[in-house]
């Protein structure tokens, strides 16, 4: 039950569904929510890599650098939402689409 | 620097100064700055009068003074322009200084009032500063410059009164005329140049002296030199000029015939005689001799005052001409010296005719009576007492008779005419036509006198309004007749029958530079020995025209009618100057304008018109075809089509760009999906 395989089963899994949330969810703060699972499961592959490939303990650090960008990222991507929603009313991404102009 | 070439700097450059004053600020300036002109010509006068004394107190015949400046520079190849100065140009520095001057003090009165009177004085000032650059050149170059600003300046000044379409007609004719001379001139120069490979003086002498270039290229080069001197000095055939010019005013006929112009070319065949082959000396000769009697006979027949005077100017200088070519030149410089004081002083003494004519014509408001025909004159002998003195004394300078200065240089020419014939007996026809010019010449000068000074007036209504001139116009007239008498010639000796003086003690002839013509020596020697029967034969002569004159002119024992009656087809061609211009009219003008009207047509219609126009036709269409090349072609089809390309690719891309974030995102995802089944496969 211990081997490579299943957690990058696992991480592929958790992949596919932040993806699957970051692009059909419409509401702001669940494509946030998708890119977490994205990086959780690139987190995962880190660790399982560092764990099976003998690297040490680097994967580990790694993870850990991406969880505390993870956590800033968040905060700057949840201002970025507030600020949305303050000037469309709304956090639906569908209609920031101004980019388009 | 030598003073002498001080002096001449100064005398050759204050006339230019003079000419750049007037013509720039002579308007603006008091009395239109004729005192500029005058006080130039003034100070040119008393430099030559003090290089004159200073000849005459040296007294060496071997005086020469030579200064160059370098002009041209490359390489091996070098001009210099430079003054020669030795006894010949000082004289002749002196009678155009002279001369100059009293035209300028004549002309005050005669062009008062003339609206662009500071314009002649600036182009007077001109003249004097070309004609003192022939005089002063020591070489080729500076000789030719001057001589077409000598050509110039006539030509303004015959055409000075340019409003007058006779005056400007006049000043072109006089113009072209010389251009043509000017071209066998500057042949002339360039054959020696191309030859000796120099145009200075001493290079040209000592080139022809070793042989560089003789036979007949000498002579051609000869003949090319003299044409400058025809043209200039108007011999038969080119004469046709200076008759005309006679348009042009008064006092600037007096400078041009005594001083400037017609000097010009004898003074160059002084100048280069020695390098001129018996050839072209014989040719230089006959041309001289048939302009001497040729012109006197056209003289006899004229009533316009001027034009007697400008005809007696030819044949004047044809004597000159003949005694250069039978090798009497120096003979020929000194009649050039003596003629210029009393025929400056003719034409000073018909211009106060004329003025005085003028004015009283003038007051009687007449426009049709011509104060310049001799007809409408006579009996002003007690009215203008200085006039009539000082144009008898020259008068009789001209005719040659003895105390005056004409009788002793025009002496030596016929001695020398008569020891070239005795010499060459096969041109016995020179010293007939000396002699036989003699005769006429004293014949029509007393006309000239009685006609305008003598017998009755023709026009009694006038001669209550002629008076004499004012002193700016008799001045000249006083001091020049003083010029025509012999003392000033022969001094230091005292014998009214030599021409033995200072002339000929300073003023020798060169040797000829030519192999097989007679030294210098040999010739003088001839004309000695011709001077006796020579002498005897022209008091002959000229005793013999003033009888002839008298008779039909003063005492009317003859009718001049009925002798012009009885010789009717001479008086004809005489009047009507040979018909010289009208044959030149009908053989030449005519054909070459004929001509020039071919070639016109040919270059028009022909030339220009299927040429010309059919190569811009052939170009024009070009063009339009590779217009449309460019617009259709390039423009249209390779250049718009891109841009309307672009902006359709655009416009099918431009549905991609929804502004969404989550279909920027699927793109991303399915760019890197299809980058990883690449990578795979």
């Amino acid at each position: 039950m211990d081997q490579l395989q299943n957690y990058l089963f696992i991480a592929a899994i958790l992949f596919s569904l932040g993806l699957m949330a970051v692009i059909t969810r419409r509401n702001g703060v669940a494509v946030l929510m998708g890119i977490e699972l994205i990086l959780n499961a690139a987190n995962i592959n880190l660790v399982a890599f560092a764990r099976f490939g003998g690297m040490n303990y680097s994967g580990q650090i790694f993870a850990l650098f991406v969880i505390v960008l993870a956590a800033a990222e968040a905060a700057v991507a949840l201002a970025i939402v507030i600020n949305i929603f303050n000037n469309y009313s709304s956090i639906n991404v569908d209609e920031v689409s101004q980019l388009k102009q | 620097m030598n003073i002498f070439i001080q002096f001449a700097l100064i005398i050759y450059f204050l006339p230019l100064a003079a000419f750049v004053i007037n013509i720039m600020f002579g308007k603006r300036l008091p009395r239109q700055g004729d005192w500029v002109s005058i006080g130039a010509v003034g100070i040119s006068l008393i430099l030559s009068v003090t290089m004159f004394a200073g000849m005459l107190l040296d007294y060496n015949p071997d005086f020469k003074v030579e200064a160059f400046w370098r002009w041209i520079h490359l390489g091996a190849f070098n001009i210099d322009l430079g003054f020669l100065i030795d006894n010949i140009t000082i004289t002749m520095l002196l009678v155009v200084a002279l001369v100059s001057t009293m035209t300028h003090i004549f002309s005050i009165k005669y062009m008062e009032g003339d609206p662009l009177y500071y314009r002649y004085y600036a182009f007077l000032s001109l003249f004097t500063f070309s004609m003192n650059g022939i005089v002063l050149a020591n070489n080729l170059m500076l000789l030719y410059m001057s001589w077409e600003l000598v050509g110039l300046s006539s030509f303004l000044l015959i055409g000075f009164w340019f409003e007058k379409d006779s005056a400007s007609t006049a000043a072109n004719k006089a113009f072209l005329t010389n251009r043509v001379g000017d071209i066998g001139f500057f042949i002339g120069i360039m054959i020696i140049f191309m030859y000796i490979g120099s145009v200075s003086y001493g290079d040209v002498f000592n080139g022809v002296a070793s042989g560089e270039l003789t036979g007949t290229l000498l002579t051609i080069a000869g003949i090319g030199l003299f044409m400058g001197a025809m043209g200039k000095s108007s011999q038969v055939p080119l004469h046709i000029w200076l008759p005309d010019a006679m348009e042009g005013p008064t006092p600037v006929s007096a400078l041009m015939h005594a001083a400037t112009m017609v000097a010009a070319g004898v003074f160059m065949m002084v100048r280069l005689f020695p390098i001129m082959s018996p050839d072209a000396l014989v040719f230089v000769a006959y041309i001289g001799g048939v302009t001497a009697i040729f012109a006197s006979v056209i003289a006899v027949t004229q009533n316009d005052i001027k034009k007697v005077l400008a005809y007696s100017t030819v044949s004047q200088l044809g004597y000159m001409i003949m005694a250069v070519g039978t090798g009497a030149y120096i003979a020929a410089f000194f009649h050039l010296v003596t003629h210029a004081a009393f025929k400056a002083n003719l034409f000073y003494g018909s211009g106060s005719v004329i003025h005085a004519m003028h004015h009283a014509l003038h007051k009687k408001h007449d426009d049709e009576t011509d104060p310049q025909d001799m007809r409408n004159m006579g009996g002003l002998k007690e009215k203008m007492p200085i006039t009539h003195r000082a144009m008898f004394i020259s008068t009789l300078a001209i005719a040659g008779v003895p105390l005056f200065s004409g009788f002793l240089s025009k002496d030596a020419i016929l001695a020398g005419t008569l020891s070239f014939a005795v010499h060459h007996p096969v041109h016995f026809l020179l010293p007939v036509f000396g002699f036989g010019a003699a005769l006429i010449t004293a014949f029509y000068m007393f006309r000239l006198i009685f006609m305008t000074f003598y017998n009755e007036p023709q026009k009694p209504e006038l001669i209550d309004d002629i008076h004499e001139s004012p002193w700016e116009m008799a001045t000249p007239l006083v001091i020049l007749s003083g010029l025509s008498f012999f003392i000033f010639f022969t001094l230091p000796y005292f014998n009214p029958f030599s021409d033995h003086g200072w002339f000929t003690d300073i003023i020798h002839a060169r040797d000829s530079l030519v192999a097989g013509t007679p030294t210098a020596h040999e010739i003088a020697e001839g004309i000695h020995h011709s001077h006796f029967p020579a002498m005897l034969l022209s008091l002959f002569v000229a005793g013999g025209g003033i009888f002839l004159a008298w008779q039909m002119y003063l005492k009317k024992s003859w009718s001049p009618d009925s002798v012009s009656e009885k010789y009717k087809t001479l008086y004809l061609l005489s009047y009507n100057k040979f018909y010289i211009d009208e044959i030149y009219s009908r053989y030449v003008y005519t054909p070459v304008l004929k001509l020039a009207d071919r070639i016109a047509f040919f270059d028009w219609e022909i030339y220009d018109k299927y040429f010309i126009n059919g190569f811009g036709r052939v170009t024009n269409w070009l063009a339009k075809l590779t217009g449309k090349v460019d617009y259709e072609g390039i423009d249209q089809g390779v250049v718009d089509s891109f841009g309307r390309n672009t902006r359709r690719a655009g416009k099918m891309l431009r549905s991609l760009q929804t502004g969404k974030l989550q279909t920027y995102m699927l793109f991303a995802l399915v760019g890197v999906i299809f980058i990883m089944i690449f990578q795979v496969v």
